[in-house]
């Protein structure tokens, strides 16, 4: 019946009314709020790309500084063995040296034992050269009073000196 | 060809296989209605032996047709409703008067005199008034067929649908560019209020109807799918209200889907490329098929935005329908102890047409998106 019937009126209207909505909706609605989602889209991929890198860097600092730990602690190591090495070398080297020392003194020491011992011995061959000319010279005194005696003497004092 | 998106989903085959289904089931509520207004047509003549019997379909459709005054409450003389502009084009020029000079009389008995020329209002058609009246009291010729002889003019009257059209676009625009003052007020912010209901519906329409359908440049038609889908939606929903400001059935009217489905159809023709056009003008057929398939190609780039138009007019008007007949059931019966059953009946099916109201504002949106992404396809290989 009225269903299918042709209003101009309704056609007409609706096109202009239809139209002009969809200017205004355009221009003032949708342009700005597509603008502004695709924007906010966009800057909440860049905080998430931003936060990514953030991610990597501290990912990438954590492990310098863990390469950088073990290459501290390898250094460190490595003098500690090199001062060991030195101090061992040093303590080696004052030991060699105290011993050549000591070894030198004793050498020093031993020549000097020697001279005074050989000195000591002149002296007390002088000595003796000198007592036996003082024995001698009693000797030859008594000579002089009592020749029996002289001679007992004399073989006394000679036992004496040959025990020397 | 493209159609794969559509079917991809399981819920839009389902949304779809539930459209054809209402689809369907409101053709045959149609026909049936229409069968019915043939009876009641011939039984016309018979008026004055049960001249208060209940006329169902006369009711049904005298409440889904367009109207020249916002009715209220109350019948016929009685009846309170707040009169339209009723503006004509006559042989004579414009002619500019209230509906309320009719007096709520649809019947062509009574004359409205403006500009020294006569107007009565036959079932809400404007005609040139007979000098006379007929035996009944009409001042119109009617033919054999029941038909009303008289000459009409152009009829460009602000009438229910128009003003219901001028008051839903309205408030479109003024929800609309509110929400987008939302986003420059709190630009790169978390939308608030009405602003994030409606985000998602947006977003809904950019992702899953204008990306995977256009492809690149969906940007360009971002506008006309939003406003074609809201401006739908927006009116299927307001057409469910039964009263004031509601109640005019807008988009179950032939001549806005037409409309709708026109802009469509300038849209994907304006913007065809020339695999577009070579797929009409040369298939990719053997040659002495063109005589068969190029008028097939031909037709099919008008049976597409037809095919717009008949599903959003039938379905929208179906659900008026099925309202009222469950409505009418109350009198056709004679019994209040009907009501109940009616009532929840009414109920259930509101509630399905509020969902159908979703669907049917979602598939014109898709198929317009559909179409267009077929015409601005960029490779022709199929």
């Amino acid at each position: 019946m009225d269903l299918f019937n042709p209003s101009i009126g309704l056609v007409v209207w609706s096109t202009i009314v239809f139209l002009l909505l969809f200017f205004v909706l355009s221009k003032f609605a949708w342009k700005p709020v597509l603008a502004a989602i695709k924007e906010r889209e966009h800057s909440i991929d860049d905080a998430l790309n931003k936060a990514e890198l953030a991610r990597d860097a501290m990912v990438r600092l954590t492990a310098t500084n863990a390469q950088l730990m073990q290459d501290t602690r390898a250094e460190r190591d490595q003098i500690l063995k090199e001062a060991k090495a030195l101090k061992d070398n040093i303590v080696n080297e004052a030991k060699q040296q105290a011993h050549t020392e000591g070894a030198k003194l004793i050498e020093k020491a031993k020549i000097e034992i020697e001279n005074q011992k050989k000195a000591a011995l002149a002296e007390l061959k002088n000595q003796v050269s000198t007592l036996s000319i003082e024995i001698a010279e009693r000797v030859l005194r008594s000579q002089l009073d009592d020749k029996a005696k002289q001679q007992d003497l004399v073989n006394s004092l000679l036992k004496d000196v040959e025990l020397n | 060809m493209h159609f794969s998106h559509i079917l991809r989903s399981k819920k839009n085959i389902l949304s779809i296989a539930f459209a054809l289904f209402l689809t369907f089931f409101s053709l045959n509520v149609s026909a049936l209605e229409g069968a019915v207004a043939e009876e009641t047509a011939t039984a016309h003549a018979k008026e004055t032996e049960k001249e208060k019997e209940f006329d169902i379909s006369t009711f049904i459709l005298h409440h889904i047709a367009d109207t020249h005054s916002f009715h209220l409450w109350g019948e016929g003389e009685n009846s309170v409703g707040i009169p339209l502009p009723v503006i004509l084009w006559t042989e004579s020029g414009l002619i500019v008067f209230m509906s309320g000079e009719f007096h709520h009389d649809a019947e062509g008995k009574v004359v409205v005199e403006k500009g020294g020329q006569r107007f009565i209002n036959v079932h809400e058609k404007i005609y040139y008034a007979s000098p006379a009246a007929n035996e009944h009291g009409v001042f119109a010729e009617v033919n054999a067929k029941h038909e009303v002889a008289n000459k009409q003019p152009l009829d460009f009257s602000i009438t229910k649908n128009v003003f219901t059209l001028i008051f839903s676009s309205v408030i479109l625009a003024i929800v609309f560019i509110g929400v987008a003052k939302g986003y420059r007020k709190r630009s790169g912010k978390s939308p608030k209020g009405f602003q994030s209901l409606m985000e998602p519906v947006i977003l809904f329409i950019r992702d899953e109807v204008a990306i995977p359908n256009l492809g690149s440049k969906f940007e360009r038609f971002m506008p006309y799918l939003l406003t074609i889908f809201f401006f739908i939606w927006f009116n299927n929903l307001l057409g469910m209200v039964p009263f004031f400001p509601g109640g005019a059935n807008l988009t179950g009217n032939i001549n806005l889907t037409f409309v709708l489905a026109l802009l469509t159809f300038i849209i994907t023709t304006a913007n065809g490329n020339k695999y577009y056009w070579s797929h009409i003008f040369k298939p990719h057929v053997p040659w002495w098929l063109y005589p068969l398939m190029i008028p097939v190609e031909i037709i099919g780039i008008f049976t597409k935005p037809i095919a717009l138009m008949i599903r959003l007019f039938a379905n929208i008007t179906a659900g008026h329908i099925l309202v009222l007949a469950l409505l009418c059931l109350i009198f056709v019966f004679k019994s209040i102890f009907v009501a109940p059953v009616s009532v929840l009946f009414v109920v259930f099916i509101s509630l399905i047409e509020l969902l159908v109201g979703a669907i049917q504002a979602f598939i014109f949106t898709v198929l317009t998106a559909l179409f267009i992404g077929l015409a601005i396809e960029e490779h022709g290989e199929h």
